[in-house]
């Protein structure tokens, strides 16, 4: 396998309602494993996502295995094999769980097996309306949709957002799962679970990139934490 | 939506500007100016003056709308009925209780308000979209009741003035003049009304909750109640618009309460720019003229000898105004006063580029020495 | 008691003319928020080359009924698909200036109806069978009115089924509740933009047709006066909810004609004050989410 980045993001702006939110962010993510995106509340991290995907309005170079995406419009970026987590899960409420996942099938044969076996809890409840389900398993549907298809890279953003202990285990391992099938470029608040997942770390503070290297390195360093982070100490109370 | 009418421009410019096109409109039916294609005779002929002035209404009118849609970003799709309550409000008034002019004038008003604080109050329980919808079945009702009650308004027939109590200098063809002045100076109240909402605490509040309604909340405001006060001060307006239409026209029909006219006024603003106040004058000038002038075009000579796949289109005058206004929404969005101003803008802009630059190359030649910003 | 059943078979049946304009406005309105002023237009459309198939072939058959109905609501869909791709796309997510496109449109094709079919309503034949009466308890009923609820059962019916069980239909409830996540997932939401104006057109068109045989004519206003009980309908019943639509279309029109026979033709203005009061007590409507 090449070491060529998967995704790579050069000069990134992107605002909303004129208000700017990225500011020439630039970074790229490796064709394996996790790598997290880090940073305070508000500095941008859900904002550099949506501008990937054309959610919001942007500017910059966007290469997705190595072809141009950023005048692409949504649902072109995605079906060249881009799947995308949202905060909050978005799930169709209105809609069942079966429904939600037909809705996201792009190819022809979906990965139900890997789906059914990382989230058993969903296999049992496919009729039922998603606004129904818990928290817990309104995330698993929502991986569930992006893990169906054979993508090139997930953005995941804070999938155990809100979820209790028990659950957040649960999402961590069925992210390590499909850190072996598809590269993730993840933004978590949970410091442990990114110590335990993310390869490397990218850390953004007022809308641009301030550092970068290897996750474990940088949540060891409790100066950097706190400065960049606004944590305490990496192993602190973050973890709910 | 644009700030330029929150910002008072320094220096009396603007006044005298003002007051020079006042005059030049106040002394307009003593001068003998034709416009051929434009007006339909000399300017002071009756025939012209009664286009003028019908066109003052209607730039008066689309100056109350700009308040709404312009000011506070409210999409009304009810704004006739307060014209409506204006015109109908001072027949009845002189017919059935009569009252005198000024008087009537005031019951007409008075009861357009309070209809519109009513409405207004109901309508805001929704925003946007739905805004739209409520105002739009609140004048069809209003139109309902004018057209159904034939016994006090006449009904489809319309309601004629009763001439009995208003001043004699007002009535009749021979006092067009009389009325071009009445109609001027009404004009004039409502534009100095379109002003203050415009600069005041009030305008800049519902502007303000037009683009964020939480920031004005934060800031301990109650933006309903701007919003409110601004619609309830536009509705009054537009029944200072429908007296002068009732006096101009000697009458009123249930098309001055229809959602037809508030749409006719709707496109005046698009048409001029909305969120500029000349640009609704000029939107409405423009629209009452080339809506008479289409009238005159669809029933020439030249247009029955077209074939019928060209005349039919040219023959209503409606289906090119609606038309024109499709294309100016899609391909010209800030209107005709958006586009002037932008250009202006950018004209400055531009000058003022060339003279930082014709500044710097000066300095540049004379202290070689010195590296340029 | 005949009266009373003759006000609320009446009522049922101007409630299922009504629904054919408001659930195509509903769904297009929560699937798109945009607010359709042009829905009148492609109803007057359909009314119009409805009558114009009509009298080409055997008027007042019932051969002739069925192919004005399947080719207004032809009419009806390729207007509002044409209307959707050249007008609406453009202006992408730009709510206000879609709406003021409608208006403009609204305007410009009822003037064009005028140029072409004259201002003067065109009285049309419909099948004898509609001209009866059927005797229901001792109230006479026009028999128009059970073929308005019959449309009006088998668009709701074919509108559930639609919705719940095609790929389409999943679109359109996804794209209602959320339509940015929709595209996240690698669909082409405009493409459903035009499905609902089509659909929406299409029963329009129908409801065009239908409307001539109700009120016995056509004229370029018939759509004008439907939608605006139309829009009031959507608003009662909740934005972007067809099952409100519905709902509010029976109760509204029930409630006019109550109105109308028993307290002196108040049917318009007593719709309005419903109106009022629901807004008051619910502003989001009868079965509208909060927004």
């Amino acid at each position: 396998m090449s070491n060529e980045p998967v995704l790579t993001v050069e000069a990134l702006h992107a605002s909303i309602a004129g208000q700017q939110v990225v500011e020439d962010v630039s970074f790229s993510v490796p064709p394996t494993g996790i790598t997290a995106l880090l940073g305070r509340n508000g500095v941008g991290k859900t904002s550099t996502l949506r501008a990937i995907l054309g959610l919001i309005s942007r500017t910059g170079a966007i290469t997705l295995a190595g072809e141009r995406i950023d005048g692409m419009r949504t649902h072109r970026i995605v079906q060249r094999g881009l799947g995308y987590v949202p905060e909050d899960r978005e799930v169709f409420s209105k809609l069942t769980v079966a429904e939600n996942l037909t809705l996201a099938v792009r190819q022809k044969s979906p990965r139900y097996e890997l789906v059914d076996s990382l989230f058993p809890d969903l296999v049992a409840r496919r009729s039922q309306a998603a606004g129904t389900l818990s928290g817990g398993q309104q995330q698993m549907v929502s991986l569930a949709r992006a893990l169906l298809n054979d993508n090139t890279i997930l953005l995941v953003d804070e999938p155990t957002k809100g979820l209790a202990p028990k659950l957040v285990a649960d999402v961590t391992v069925a992210l390590e799962e499909a850190s072996h099938l598809v590269p993730i470029l993840l933004v978590e608040q949970n410091l442990e679970v990114v110590k335990k997942l993310a390869g490397g770390a990218i850390v953004l503070s007022g809308g641009r990139v301030v550092h970068t290297g290897v996750a474990t390195e940088i949540l060891a360093d409790e100066a950097l934490t706190h400065r960049l982070l606004g944590v305490g100490s990496a192993t602190g109370g973050a973890a709910i | 939506m644009t700030d330029t009418a929150s910002t008072p421009r320094r220096g009396y410019g603007p006044l005298i500007l003002g007051v020079v096109l006042i005059t030049l409109m106040a002394v307009l039916p003593l001068l003998n100016v034709s416009i051929p294609g434009i007006l339909p005779s000399a300017t002071y002929e009756p025939g012209a003056l009664a286009l003028l002035s019908l066109a003052m209404v209607f730039a008066a009118l689309a100056l109350s709308y700009n308040m709404l849609l312009g000011t506070s970003g409210m999409l009304s799709f009810g704004h006739a009925l307060y014209f409506g309550a204006g015109a109908y409000g001072l027949g009845i008034a002189l017919k059935y209780f009569g009252v005198p002019l000024w008087p009537g004038v005031v019951i007409a008003l008075v009861g357009g308000l309070v209809i519109a604080l009513i409405t207004g109050a109901v309508s805001m329980r929704v925003g946007g979209i739905p805004f739209a919808m409520v105002t739009l079945a609140f004048a069809e009702a209003g139109s309902v009741l004018v057209r159904r009650n034939s016994a006090v308004t006449g009904g489809e027939e319309g309601l004629s003035l009763n001439s009995a109590g208003v001043p004699d200098f007002l009535v009749g063809v021979v006092n067009s003049k009389n009325l071009y002045w009445f109609t001027l100076a009404i004009f004039v109240v409502i534009y100095l009304m379109s002003l203050w909402v415009d600069t005041s605490r009030l305008g800049r509040l519902a502007r303000a909750v037009s683009e964020n309604e939480l920031r004005v909340r934060v800031l301990g405001l109650e933006p309903a109640r701007a919003k409110l006060v601004v619609f309830v001060i536009a509705a009054g307006c537009a029944g200072l618009a429908g007296v002068a239409y009732m006096l101009l026209q000697s009458g009123a029909v249930p098309r001055a309460v229809s959602a037809d006219l508030t749409i006719t006024v709707l496109v005046m603003v698009v048409l001029g720019g909305v969120g500029y106040r000349w640009g609704a004058i000029v939107g409405g000038v423009v629209y009452t003229v080339l809506d008479q002038r289409l009238t005159v075009l669809a029933g020439s000579d030249a247009i029955a000898s077209l074939p019928s796949l060209v005349r039919v289109p040219l023959s209503e005058p409606l289906f090119l105004l609606g038309s024109l206004f499709i294309v100016v929404v899609i391909f010209v969005p800030g209107g005709i006063a958006g586009t002037v101003d932008g250009w202006w803008a950018r004209r400055r802009r531009q000058r003022r580029r060339d003279a930082i630059a014709t500044l710097e190359r000066a300095e540049g030649a004379s202290e070689s020495k010195e590296v340029g910003p | 008691m005949s009266t009373l059943v003759l006000v609320l078979i009446t009522g049922a049946g101007l409630g299922a003319l009504y629904f054919l304009v408001a659930s195509g406005l509903s769904l297009i309105y929560g699937l798109m928020h945009v607010l359709n002023f042009a829905h009148g237009a492609f109803l007057t459309l359909g009314a119009f080359i409805g009558w114009e198939v009509a009298r080409r072939l055997d008027t007042a058959t019932w051969s002739t009924f069925f192919v004005s109905i399947l080719v207004g609501g032809a009419v009806g869909a390729a207007f509002a698909a044409l209307t959707e791709l050249a007008l609406i796309r453009p202006l992408y997510e730009r709510h206000i200036e879609q709406v003021l496109v409608t208006v403009g449109l609204a305007f410009a094709a009822v003037a064009l109806y005028q140029g072409i079919w004259g201002s003067d309503p065109i009285y049309i034949d419909s099948p004898p069978w509609m001209l009866q009466t059927t005797d229901v308890l001792g109230a006479l009923v026009p028999n128009t009115y059970w073929v308005l609820m019959l449309a009006a059962t088998a668009l709701l019916a074919s509108l559930v089924i639609f919705l719940r069980f095609t790929r389409y239909g999943t679109i359109i409830r996804a794209g209602v509740e959320n339509r940015w996540m929709v595209t996240a997932l690698g669909i082409d939401v405009r493409r459903a933009f035009t499905v609902v104006f089509a659909i929406g057109g299409s029963a329009a068109g129908v409801g065009g047709v239908l409307a001539g045989h109700y009120t016995g004519y056509v004229s370029a206003y018939l759509g004008s006066s439907l939608l605006i009980f139309a829009f009031i309908i959507t608003v009662i019943g909740g934005l972007g909810s067809l099952t409100g639509a519905a709902i509010a279309s029976v109760l509204v029109a029930v409630l006019q004609q109550f109105a109308n026979y028993y307290l002196g033709g108040t049917g318009d203005i007593i719709v309005v004050v419903l109106l009022a009061v629901v807004l008051l007590a619910r502003p989001a409507g009868l079965l509208g989410r909060a927004s």
